[in-house]
């Protein structure tokens, strides 16, 4: 009785996903600090397990930093992403897949209020055919990327080259997961595992091996705080918002941080280099950082993809000896290649994060 | 009830997020930014609520609405389904219509944040972009991100991005009518309705301090009074 209890409770917590064909629309933050994870995220789907996903060159932003800046009115939000829709109606498809969180509660918020009062969804519908001569059905699902990844992680582990395991131990790599707070935080059930039990990046650290460890700031906000980053003279607030996670997540010594939100692997990579130059400190061992990944990034390395083709490189936290754990062979004079590997001027070094 | 109030409630986001406050204060226990700023959600909430209109004014000119970081936190642990969140949404956005942001240091942010993310969308079609990226403005992004955007051909290049290429892809060249169609929608919904009004709001602030434009652009952007944070 009980257990069919929690079963029925877990049940609430579920999405189902659909399999296949999808329209795709891509991420302010990603395109820009991440590039490759979007690249390797259609290669994944398309190229490897044969997905259909489509996307429109003519899609655009869905505007969802503006307005979570308050810098734009609702109805501009709303008819962004309404143009959107009408891009994924037009291409035959019902089903949009975003690369990033933010715009994933966009959507989702959008969809929710049209839901509550239909008289504003009429309004943007009339808004877009006065500006754009555009008309749109709804998705019938939206989900975020790491949705459609989560759906796949059994097929990802099944053309594994590598485990998350230490290799010289046999024992799971310690990682940390940070969902990033609109993907499930507004509308709990849109979320797979939704805000109390979370598992769309659990899930696949399991599946390719690795053992997901809890402290007491998991669900603590990564500090990006839209204006509280964006202007400068408030980003206090997300260094001490990140800082925070940092110390709580120390003493359980992770090997690396699994990450869903386009911003939250660039501050949970970027203020650790922060810290150390304020302060000294690093979270990894032996002077470096704890690497946080995107989970294209960590599907790829499972699926054995050259590190740097995966733009490793990019993070200033040094990924290597998360590599050398797991035993990813990589060749260190390709690190810094330009195109057709071409050689190019190699980065600055940080005073105190030990990089490679 | 006042007219400030009216105006509030005609907003989709008030009416989503403030049902019935019994002010227990778990949005402010769970909130990151009462953590660090002279912030409480809870009180802001019950500011509103009362529905007194020199107090909503206070609040509309105030430092305090512009802490929030719209993380949302606040929405899955208040136990009567409202989202503080939304109500600040809606009160930045009173506060932006009415000019009334340029009484507070961090409401002047709007400004600068206006001008550099809505200029974004619609020269780029993104709200940021490796063409705008300025290092300087960003130190934390570290020697790293300089390198990237120092060789950004080469490096996006690598990494299999379109960049300011043709067609579908990563940091792909948006084609010009589909931005003229995102202008357009500004347009039509009062997004640059609502630029020039900040604009103008900020104009009129700058004269007041006896500062030009960029200067003031510059300083909002940069400057942060002792007293916003807990600690001081």
């Amino acid at each position: 009785m009980i257990y069919q209890g929690k079963q029925k409770i877990w049940a609430d917590y579920q999405k189902e996903i659909p399999d296949n064909h999808w329209f795709y629309v891509r991420s302010c933050i990603r395109q820009n600090f991440f590039p490759a994870s979007e690249k390797y995220f259609l290669k994944i789907c398309r190229d490897m397990l044969g997905r259909d996903i489509y996307e429109s060159e003519h899609h655009t932003t869905c505007a969802g930093i503006a307005y979570h800046c308050d810098t734009i009115p609702q109805e501009t939000a709303m008819t962004v992403v309404a143009r959107q829709f009408a891009l994924m109606t037009e291409a035959g498809y019902d089903n949009l897949v975003t690369s990033c969180i933010t715009s994933f509660g966009n959507y989702t918020e959008i969809l929710e209020t049209w839901r509550e009062f239909p008289e504003l969804e009429a309004r943007i519908r009339e808004d877009l055919w006065k500006a754009c001569r555009r008309e749109f059905n709804k998705p019938k699902y939206v989900a975020h990327a790491s949705d459609l990844m989560y759906k796949l992680r059994g097929e990802i582990a099944e053309r594994a080259q590598f485990q998350l395991v230490h290799r010289a131990t046999g024992e799971p790599l310690r990682i940390v997961e940070h969902i990033g707070c609109h993907y499930s935080k507004m509308f709990p059930h849109k979320g797979v595992g939704g805000a109390e039990y979370p598992c769309v990046l659990s899930g696949m650290a399991e599946a390719w091996g690795g053992q997901v460890i809890d402290y007491p700031e998991r669900r603590h906000c990564c500090g990006f705080g839209f204006r509280q980053y964006f202007v400068k003279a408030n980003r206090g607030y997300s260094l001490s918002n990140t800082h925070k996670k940092f110390e709580s997540m120390e003493p359980y010594h992770p090997d690396m941080i699994i990450t869903n939100c386009p911003g939250c692997p660039y501050f949970l990579d970027r203020w650790q280099y922060v810290i150390s130059e304020m302060n000294g400190k690093t979270y990894g061992q032996n002077g470096y950082g704890i690497p946080a990944l995107t989970y294209e990034e960590l599907a790829g390395l499972v699926l054995g993809v050259d590190p740097w083709d995966l733009g490793l490189q990019v993070h200033q936290v040094a990924v290597e000896p998360l590599l050398d754990k797991i035993g990813i062979p990589y060749d260190p004079a390709r690190k810094y290649l330009g195109m057709d590997e071409k050689k190019i001027m190699t980065p600055g070094l940080p005073t105190s994060l030990k990089c490679c | 009830m006042g007219k400030l109030y009216d105006e509030l409630c005609k907003d989709y986001r008030f009416q989503e997020g403030l049902k019935t406050c019994i002010n227990c204060g778990t949005c402010t226990a769970i909130c990151p930014a009462a953590e660090f700023y002279k912030y409480d959600p809870r009180k802001i909430v019950d500011t509103v609520q009362r529905k007194n209109e020199e107090e909503i004014e206070a609040l509309l000119k105030s430092e305090t609405i512009w802490y929030c970081g719209e993380c949302m936190s606040c929405v899955t642990r208040c136990p009567r389904g409202n989202a503080a969140g939304l109500v600040i949404m809606a009160l930045r956005n009173l506060s932006a219509k009415l000019g009334w942001f340029t009484a507070s240091e961090k409401g002047r942010q709007l400004w600068p944040l206006t001008k550099s993310l809505t200029g974004n969308i619609l020269h780029t079609g993104y709200c940021i972009h490796p063409s705008t990226f300025d290092c300087e403005e960003y130190p934390e992004a570290g020697p790293i991100t300089k390198w990237v955007m120092d060789n950004k051909e080469e490096v996006y290049g690598r990494l299999g991005a379109n960049y300011e290429g043709k067609g579908p892809g990563v940091l792909r060249r948006i084609p010009q009518e589909d931005l003229d169609e995102l202008q357009a929608i500004f347009d039509v919904t009062g997004g640059t309705e609502r630029i020039e009004a900040v604009e103008r709001a900020s104009r009129e602030k700058a004269e007041e301090l006896g500062m030009d434009f960029d200067e003031y652009t510059k300083y909002t952007y940069e400057h942060c009074s002792v007293g916003h944070f807990n600690n001081e």
